[in-house]
């Protein structure tokens, strides 16, 4: 009844939820102070040593907030938008892997894999659940029958829709440099060096394959300079503009957790995962960390230094640029890994 | 367990499908036509086909779909009032009504036949070891660039055809001055 397996993967699920959920509300103060630092202020620092409790006070405070809804809405929509959202985004990361295999500390007698699902097809269903996200937004738009929700939750699927080509291009040159479609082995294809210094980093193959895919990233999660969906000079608040307490609060912690999700998917595809120098393999996972909060903080700092595009600019971008970018990048990928017979 | 997994999975599509047809209104009909769709993906899991759902989910319920919903809400579609659409419109009168009617009982007896010869072939092979695999991509892709290689590049022209086609007939035609259609 109690197989230890069972009770070791449960923790690793109960742990990966736990983090994300955390990783949100460290997000939220991280993104506030780095903003401070940039504009030359302060930032929250009244709650809490450094304003750490900050993100606390905030989840409390849209806790008590009145939960509003238009009188015209669609109540049964409105409500599932937000959870359709936050649902994606929990249910995308369920598939990267965060460290190499463990047994605890030899608790276990075979080693577990510190993920919650090793499924072969990881990127393929990375990517379905981030395209069922786009139905959150869009709804969010539709139920709340504002016009500015309505805007802003067409902008952000037409950008989603546009973005998830490059998207997918850059990572299928990955594919095949790696031969698999598993994150797993994806990241064990990067471990070891090049003439023993340079780690094997498919970044240092596919440079432009990186760049396409962190722009193409921003562009999925509603990032600045890409953040038509909530542009709040032309449409207040975008598709959530309707939303209130926690129904605002889940759409914003979707949107967090996204960022972790891609900024993890870009550092095991490109970074190397949780291979990294001077750490024994069973603490891997203290790199994985670095890496992502590095991918992090280069998302909040790009919205911080860079203004808002043009939307007719960014899908002119996204089509006439990034597009043939992304397929001339995949073309040239094929074509030396076939030449070197890979 | 996989029993269990499949009756709901099963269920779920049923009644999602059913329910598209049943629901006047169109924005909830597009939705549940992805639910069904889900459903789908399910049963593919449950297959040992992790491709085939990836895929089932990323281009009908991702991109399809969305395509739909787009269509619907630009368009503003009412939830339709069928009393009085029977009564006025062209193409859902008795006389179209009585033909849908015939073509659906063909389909049905096509249907029952069609499975009735099935049952005994694949499903029912006593070895279970192909049942038991999972398909991979890899041997999925061998499939279709060596056995089915014709058919497969056919499908692309044919795709592609389209996709010009399509923009061809969307594009404004600069010579013309525009309103003038």
């Amino acid at each position: 009844m109690f197989d230890p397996r069972l009770i070791a993967q449960l923790v690793v699920i109960g742990f990966t939820f736990f983090m994300l959920l955390n990783s949100a509300a460290v997000l939220v103060l991280m993104e506030r102070k780095v903003a401070a630092f940039i504009q030359q202020r302060l930032g929250p620092y009244r709650v809490g040593p450094w304003g750490t409790m900050q993100p606390l006070a905030d989840i409390i405070k849209l806790m008590f907030k009145e939960e509003l809804r238009p009188r015209t809405a669609d109540t049964f929509l409105f409500y599932l938008a937000p959870i359709l959202c936050a649902s994606a985004a929990f249910a995308a990361f369920a598939v990267v892997p965060f460290g190499a295999d463990t047994t605890f500390f030899g608790l276990l007698d075979e080693p577990v894999k510190l993920m919650v699902a090793d499924v072969n097809v990881a990127l393929l269903v990375i990517f379905a659940i981030t395209s069922m996200g786009v139905y959150g937004i869009v709804l969010a738009g539709w139920a709340s029958n504002s016009k500015y929700s309505l805007l802003g939750g067409l902008r952000s699927s037409a950008q989603m829709i546009s973005y998830e080509l490059s998207y997918g291009l850059s990572l299928a040159a990955v594919i095949m440099l790696a031969g698999s479609l598993s994150l797993r082995e994806v990241v064990d294809a990067q471990s070891g060096y090049w003439f023993g210094v340079i780690p094997r980093w498919y970044v240092f193959l596919q440079p432009l394959g990186f760049l396409i895919f962190m722009t193409a990233g921003v562009a999925e999660t509603n990032r600045a300079p890409f953040d038509f969906p909530e542009a709040e000079q032309e449409l207040v608040a975008g598709y959530h503009t309707e939303y209130s307490s926690m129904t605002f609060a889940l759409f914003f912690m979707a949107e967090y957790i996204n960022m972790v999700t891609v900024s993890a998917v870009s550092v095991n595809l490109f970074l190397g995962g949780w291979h990294g120098p001077f750490l024994p393999a069973w603490l891997g996972w203290i790199w994985f960390l670095v890496k992502v909060f590095a991918l992090l903080f280069f998302y909040i700092w790009m919205r911080w230094t860079l203004p808002r595009y043009r939307y007719d600019h960014l899908m002119e971008f996204g089509w006439k640029w990034l597009l043939p970018a992304a397929t001339l990048n995949l073309l040239v990928t094929a074509g030396v890994v076939i030449w070197m017979g890979w | 367990m996989d029993a269990l997994f499949f009756w709901v999975f099963a269920v779920v599509t049923i009644v999602a499908s059913l329910l598209v047809v049943g629901q006047r209104n169109p924005m909830y009909s597009v939705l549940l036509l992805i639910v069904s769709f889900v459903g789908l993906t399910g049963l593919y899991v449950l297959l040992n086909a992790p491709f085939m759902a990836a895929v089932q989910i990323i281009v009908y319920a991702g991109a399809i779909m969305v395509l739909f919903l787009f269509v619907v809400m630009l368009l503003n579609v009412r939830a339709e009032d069928a009393s009085e659409e029977a009564r006025t419109r062209l193409g859902i009168g008795p006389g179209p009504r009585r033909f849908g009617a015939v073509l659906a009982a063909v389909l049905a007896v096509e249907f029952i036949w069609a499975l009735r010869r099935i049952a005994v072939a694949p499903f029912a092979s006593p070895g279970g070891e192909a049942a038991e695999r999972t398909a991979s991509v890899q041997e999925i892709g061998l499939r279709l660039f060596r056995e089915y290689a014709f058919a497969f590049e056919a499908t692309s022209v044919l795709i592609l055809v389209a996709m010009v086609g399509a923009v061809i007939i969307a594009r404004k035609d600069p010579h013309r001055p525009s309103g003038d259609l």
